[in-house]
């Protein structure tokens, strides 16, 4: 279970955390903890999964590399087996069931854009289905901010 | 000649600053060490200072590389289990400033403009929302749809019934 330390922990750390020589003393401070509290409140808050990560998030897109969202319409019957193909290329970073005709959703990124196409065209030989491709276009705005 | 000299090693720099963060990516991000000074630890292992890390994480964070530098909560756990994809159909020429607004809302996690797929799929606008049930879900799409009011011309939501993989994006080590 969370305490308030906790969830003022969670709150504050999706804000930016400080790059300088005793970054996890600054933040302590700032919440009325200990360095080693802290150390130990946010070793214990991954290890019970309640935070997935905790470090430098980085744009993968700014690195050159490519990155679309893809949405296919796969038949309830083949569904199982489609997934299990999607899901065997390293270059799907997610992929989530959706409830809707287009019922399965996936991220691609891979280091270039001519790999990008090559995948699509091999996830679409490879399942005999369309796939669609959703590039973003523009982004206006990634934040994971849940108030806890 | 010397101008050639000094533009020589300055492409040379800029060459080493480009492997120097290909290695910090690397080595964070799977994640910050949880020690009192974890740049000092990065930059011992790469065999650097740890006033060059700062400036190079610095320099990422300015311009954009980095995000930023903090924790990514499991939502799920979190009790945000509900997740909706909401699609809008927006007019192209007042995208930039609805999509600014959409993206705004403190609900909303991504909004993007992407291409449409016509005629079935007439959305140009995409905003990810999260709640605790669907119920709530909704009522936050409700008030995306009053947002954008009149401009809004056709709109979805398309709840996750299930995560099929999710691996994450890894970059700089995928040569």
């Amino acid at each position: 279970m969370m305490d308030e330390l906790d969830r003022n922990i969670i709150n504050r750390l999706q804000l930016d955390f400080p790059v300088c020589d005793h970054p996890f003393a600054v933040v302590a401070d700032q919440l009325g903890t200990s360095e080693t509290e802290l150390i130990s409140r946010i070793e214990r808050l991954l290890d019970d999964n309640y935070l997935t990560r905790f470090g430098p998030l980085y744009d993968a897109v700014k690195f050159d590399g490519a990155l679309s969202l893809c949405a296919m319409t796969v038949p309830e019957e083949r569904f199982e087996a489609v997934a299990e193909k999607v899901n065997a290329y390293s270059q799907v970073a997610h992929n989530y069931q959706r409830d809707h005709q287009l019922n399965m959703w996936f991220v691609l990124a891979t280091e270039t854009q001519d790999d990008l196409d090559k995948t699509l065209v091999a996830i679409e030989a490879d399942t005999g289905l369309p796939v669609r491709n959703m590039p973003k276009l523009q982004e206006f705005y990634v934040g994971l901010y849940f108030k806890v | 000649m010397l101008a050639c000299i000094l533009r020589f090693d300055s492409e040379k720099t800029v060459v080493k600053q480009i492997e120097l963060d290909r290695e910090i990516i690397l080595a964070t991000q799977s994640g910050l060490p949880l020690v009192s000074e974890p740049y000092q630890q990065i930059a011992d292992q790469l065999g650097v200072t740890a006033e060059l890390l700062k400036a190079r994480l610095e320099a990422m964070r300015e311009d954009g590389r980095i995000r930023r530098i903090g924790v990514v909560p499991n939502h799920y756990k979190l009790g945000y289990t509900a997740n909706g994809m909401s699609v809008w159909d927006v007019p192209d020429e007042l995208i930039q400033s609805l999509g600014e607004r959409v993206g705004k809302q403190e609900f909303v996690s991504h909004c993007y403009h992407r291409s449409r797929f016509l005629p079935d799929w007439p959305y140009n606008l995409f905003a990810m929302v999260h709640g605790h049930s669907r119920e709530e879900v909704l009522e936050k799409a409700e008030k995306i749809a009053t947002l954008l009011g009149e401009h809004c011309r056709a709109h979805d939501i398309l709840f996750s019934t299930r995560i099929l993989k999710k691996t994450g994006i890894r970059i700089g080590g995928r040569r």
